[in-house]
């Protein structure tokens, strides 16, 4: 049995190397769109606001997986065929995108409207009041939310084993088809999950503690 | 056109409305260079509202506010087209603002504080605002306190790194804004001790107080304002004086004086 494990451990790290791929890519291009979008939702004019609100109610109110099947069975109606890697990282991404918008709506929000009436006050342009006044006080407030989110699309990526992908999820299932080994192979994934959430939060907590000197 | 071409601020004619509720009505006001001009008035006269309007922290719905001929808000007197969001940053660097509840960025020093916009703005080096900021605090009297963080500082230290932060950028005038309400009365001196001696090197400067013997000894001239209108204008003397035939400004000073003395 140990054998037939060790045997599948290339396979394995093959698989773990494209979930912290997709991971990776989920939660980069996602940290991108959602930041702008959701300072479109904060300080955009009416009719942008109004679409961001759209799109973050409607994609948080779908099951993830019924959001990958969407992107990657149902848009070839409408001639968008996506490869199923494509298809799955696009999907997660929509979804984690639609989560930051809101965690930077929340920090956003929460910085006193003063402090952008001082900013603008000694003349600063509205880039540079987000860059040196409000982001820097939103940080600490939009980060622990936000790493719970990179964790959640770590654990989310397993999903796209279910177009056909074969990340750690997927690879861990080829080899119990092979050997029937399902008990010691979960619990073998279940150990790489939390490892890299595990290191993920504890990088999380060391951020906040740095962050922690803005007092008000 | 204006009848006195020495006025800095030129407020003419402006009105405001929130929805159906006039804030503003008509207010027209100067101020000259030097001049120390208070706003006095009952609370929702509108007085914040006017100082707001100055450095287009508010839009207004008619009338001009010019700074030295230009006007601040609009891209031409009478037009309602608003300036471009750099333009407007380079007007409102030409004001200084001081706020009621301070407003320091919390994640800056004192002397961050007063560097941001010096380095982002007026495109000084580190270097060079480092020394602008602490010859600005030791004006007011927190040399020692440069790399404090606003939550280390009393109200009064705050206030007065809010008041170097604003006069550090050098504006042609420096708005007020009740900057003593929300201090302990122990505390009130030294900010007031700061605006007298910033008065007294002849900077320009609108303010809105509360505090009426500061008033009656700072200001050039005061304005009363009542139900967003210019109700009386005058030297403190003439406006302060307890038999002056203006019946609103009667009734908010006796009230006033029941109340504060």
């Amino acid at each position: 049995m140990l054998s037939q494990i060790l045997y599948a451990i290339p396979f394995l790290a093959q698989g773990f190397a494209i979930t912290l791929w997709v991971s990776l890519l989920v939660v980069v291009l996602s940290l991108i769109a959602g930041v702008a979008l959701g300072v479109g939702l904060v300080y955009g004019p009416a009719p942008l606001r109004w679409a961001v609100r759209i799109f973050s109610d409607t994609i948080r109110g779908i099951p993830i997986l019924v959001l990958m099947f969407f992107v990657y069975y149902g848009l070839p109606a409408i001639g968008l065929h996506l490869q199923s890697f494509s298809a799955a990282v696009l999907a997660l991404t929509l979804f984690k995108t639609a989560q930051v918008v809101e965690y930077l709506r929340g920090a956003v929000g929460s910085i006193p409207k003063g402090q952008s009436e001082a900013a603008m006050a000694i003349g600063l342009t509205f880039r540079q009041r987000l860059t040196y006044v409000i982001f820097p006080q939103a940080f600490r407030r939009f980060l622990p939310p936000w790493i719970n989110g990179v964790t959640d699309a770590v654990k989310g990526s397993a999903l796209v084993s279910l177009l056909g992908i074969t990340d750690l999820m997927q690879a861990i299932n080829q080899v119990i088809g092979r050997t029937y080994e399902a008990m010691p192979l979960y619990i073998l994934g279940a150990l790489i999950y939390f490892a890299v959430n595990y290191a993920l939060s504890l990088a999380s907590r060391r951020l906040e503690r740095r962050f922690a000197f803005i007092r008000e | 056109m204006s009848a006195d071409t020495n006025a800095l601020l030129d407020v003419r004619d402006v009105s405001k409305a929130f929805g159906s509720v006039a804030v503003l009505r008509n207010v027209s006001l100067e101020v000259k260079r030097g001049e120390v001009v208070t706003v006095i008035g009952p609370s929702g006269s509108g007085k914040t509202t006017l100082l707001r309007c100055v450095n287009f922290l508010e839009s207004y719905d008619s009338g001009s506010i010019r700074i030295d001929g230009k006007e601040v808000g609009f891209r031409e007197p009478g037009t309602r087209q608003r300036r471009s969001e750099r333009d407007l940053a380079g007007m409102r660097a030409e004001t200084g603002m001081v706020f009621q509840s301070f407003n320091l960025f919390p994640h800056l020093t004192a002397a961050g504080n007063i560097m941001l916009g010096l380095t982002k703005v007026r495109g000084k080096s580190q270097a060079e605002a480092r020394q602008i900021a602490e010859h600005w605090l030791g004006r007011v009297g927190l040399a020692h306190k440069a790399d404090s963080l606003p939550a280390e500082l009393s109200g009064g230290q705050q206030q007065r790194v809010g008041i170097a932060r604003a006069v550090a950028m050098e504006p042609k005038i420096l708005l007020l804004d009740e900057i003593t309400s929300a201090l302990d009365p122990e505390l009130v001196g030294e900010v007031l001790a700061v605006v007298r001696s910033l008065a007294e090197d002849g900077m320009t400067m609108l303010m809105v107080t509360h505090e009426m013997a500061f008033a009656r000894d700072a200001s050039s001239r005061i304005v009363f304002m009542a139900d967003g209108g210019v109700s009386a204008v005058g030297p403190p003397k003439e406006i302060l004086a307890a038999e002056t035939s203006n019946e609103r400004l009667r009734s908010f000073l006796a009230r006033f004086r029941a109340s504060h003395f």
